[in-house]
């Protein structure tokens, strides 16, 4: 294959693809279960620490079994995947760098916050369509309970929540890459998000942060591939939740966009909302989850033709809102279509 | 869009918080706190303190409730429907402080525990104490050292 097929990375740019999404495998915590997705997901963990000793190394466990599930069903092992690429919420994305000590493959950890599902899945489709590898794992993962460590209060102090605020997903979610051609879905085309900053330094409310980011690469994708909103069965974002999707409605409308019910978020779709998560889903793990349990095999039974996975990230840390740094956001678009 | 007109955009649809709802339940919960704490203190006047004498036992219980909540993972429901009714009495400053000292046992007594146990309360030590300096100045400027 050559350099020019693949497209180009870019302004006006979009990368044009060929891989297959042959599998995938979630592992899910017990809060997750209960949502509407619940039935669909492949394990249930029994209790938050998964048997580990802390948040963070249950994390880990996430991660890693999701992928040895994904590996396990298959019949392969570690040894068979060329390339694990994944990433995590956890400060130096310990989860993933720990996961791939863990599993022994060559590991490239990708940071962009929740947009690391549509960036894993970018790059691990790149790497198999230049002809680089021919088998990529992309995996992502996150907990509550450690992301709350890290990003917001001790877990028993007393806070109330704003609604705006987003609860972050536990559950580790991997996806095999390869271009056999057979299996759920094929990425046939992806844009790389440019980092959007509106000046919002509110922490609690990610979705109005994230949406420029969503709809600057959502208009960029369609403009390059000469399409619109409405040549697809579904375009999914996440996680914007409840707070950040009538913004993003707003946003493509003025551009003339009207995706209407094809636009959904994974941070709504994920619980239901007796759940009382607020606004909704988030974490890197969450639109991963989205994608393995409904979109795929909605995809694989031909329900679905076209879909455009717009998985976005809020890039701030603890420190740099404490330091009343505005949030930078990003997000990525990966193109899924049925294999026919 | 410019960046600010995108914030007035995002101010008028974001969600509206609950706030007639939030306090009123702050007045219930704040107010059975209370009860709790008046009780506790009639309680202790009844086998002999006096109202000179009868204040620091009162805070002692009420802060060892507050972090026995906290300890049993009933505390922070408590606060999610009582907002600053739990957060604002004695057992709120319980809450403050146990909830870093069990959070971060995983690393260790003295990076963990002892160097974050104050990692919520510090702020309102530090003022507190900042404040009571600063009043204490005033005072002696106008009364001098009288008592």
């Amino acid at each position: 294959m050559s350099v020019q097929a693949v497209g180009q990375i870019g302004q006006r740019g979009h990368l044009h693809l060929d891989a297959t999404i042959a599998g995938a495998a979630t592992v899910v915590g017990p809060f997750e279960a209960k949502g509407p997705l619940g039935h669909l997901f492949d394990r249930v963990v029994k209790d938050e620490l998964c048997g580990e000793k802390s948040y963070e190394r249950a994390e880990r466990f996430l991660l890693r079994s999701a992928v040895e599930l994904l590996l396990d069903r298959r019949g392969m092992s570690a040894t068979d995947v060329d390339l694990l690429v994944g990433g995590d919420l956890l400060d130096q994305i310990t989860t993933t760098n720990f996961a791939g000590r863990d599993l022994g493959v060559p590991l490239l950890g990708l940071y962009s916050a929740c947009a690391t599902t549509s960036e894993s899945l970018l790059l691990g489709g790149l790497a198999v369509t230049s002809g680089a590898t021919s088998t990529v794992v992309a995996a992502t993962a996150s907990h509550h309970l450690s992301a709350e460590r890290q990003y917001r209060f001790p877990l028993e102090l007393a806070v109330q929540r704003v609604p705006t605020a987003q609860w972050t997903a536990t559950g580790g979610a991997a996806f095999l890459l390869n271009r056999d051609g057979e299996g759920q879905a094929r990425i046939v085309a992806a844009t790389v998000g440019t980092v959007q900053d509106y000046g919002l330094k509110d922490p609690n409310n990610m979705g109005a942060a994230m949406a420029p980011a969503a709809a600057d690469t959502i208009l960029r994708h369609l403009r390059a591939r000469r399409q619109t909103s409405r040549d697809y069965d579904l375009i999914l974002t996440g996680d914007l939740a409840r707070a950040g999707l009538p913004l993003l409605v707003e946003l493509l409308g003025e551009e003339g966009e009207h995706p209407d019910n094809r636009l959904q978020d994974a941070g709504v779709l994920l619980y239901s909302p007796s759940q009382d998560v607020h606004a909704g889903g988030s974490g890197a793990v969450c639109s991963a989850l989205v994608l393995a349990s409904l979109v795929l095999p909605r995809l694989k039974s031909g329900e679905l033709h076209r879909a455009l996975l717009v998985a976005t990230g809020s890039l701030h840390s603890p420190r740099s809102y404490q330091q009343g740094e505005t949030i930078p956001t990003v997000a990525h678009a990966v193109e899924l279509e049925a294999i026919v | 869009m410019e960046p600010k007109e995108y914030r007035q955009r995002v101010q008028r649809l974001e969600p509206q918080r609950p706030i007639a709802r939030n306090a009123l339940w702050a007045f219930v919960v704040g107010g059975i706190i209370c009860l709790v704490g008046q009780v506790v203190q009639s309680g202790l006047m009844a086998v002999g303190y006096t109202e000179e004498t009868v204040k620091a036992p009162t805070a002692i219980i009420m802060v060892f409730l507050g972090a026995l909540g906290t300890a049993l993972g009933v505390y922070d429901r408590i606060a999610k429907l009582g907002g600053m009714g739990a957060n604002l009495p004695i057992t709120g400053f319980s809450n403050a402080v146990v909830a870093p000292a069990m959070e971060f046992k995983q690393e260790g007594a003295i990076m963990g525990t002892g160097a974050r146990i104050f990692q919520i309360a510090g702020p309102v030590i530090a003022y507190g104490l900042l404040t009571a300096f600063v009043v204490g100045i005033v005072r002696f400027a106008i009364m001098g050292g009288k008592p």
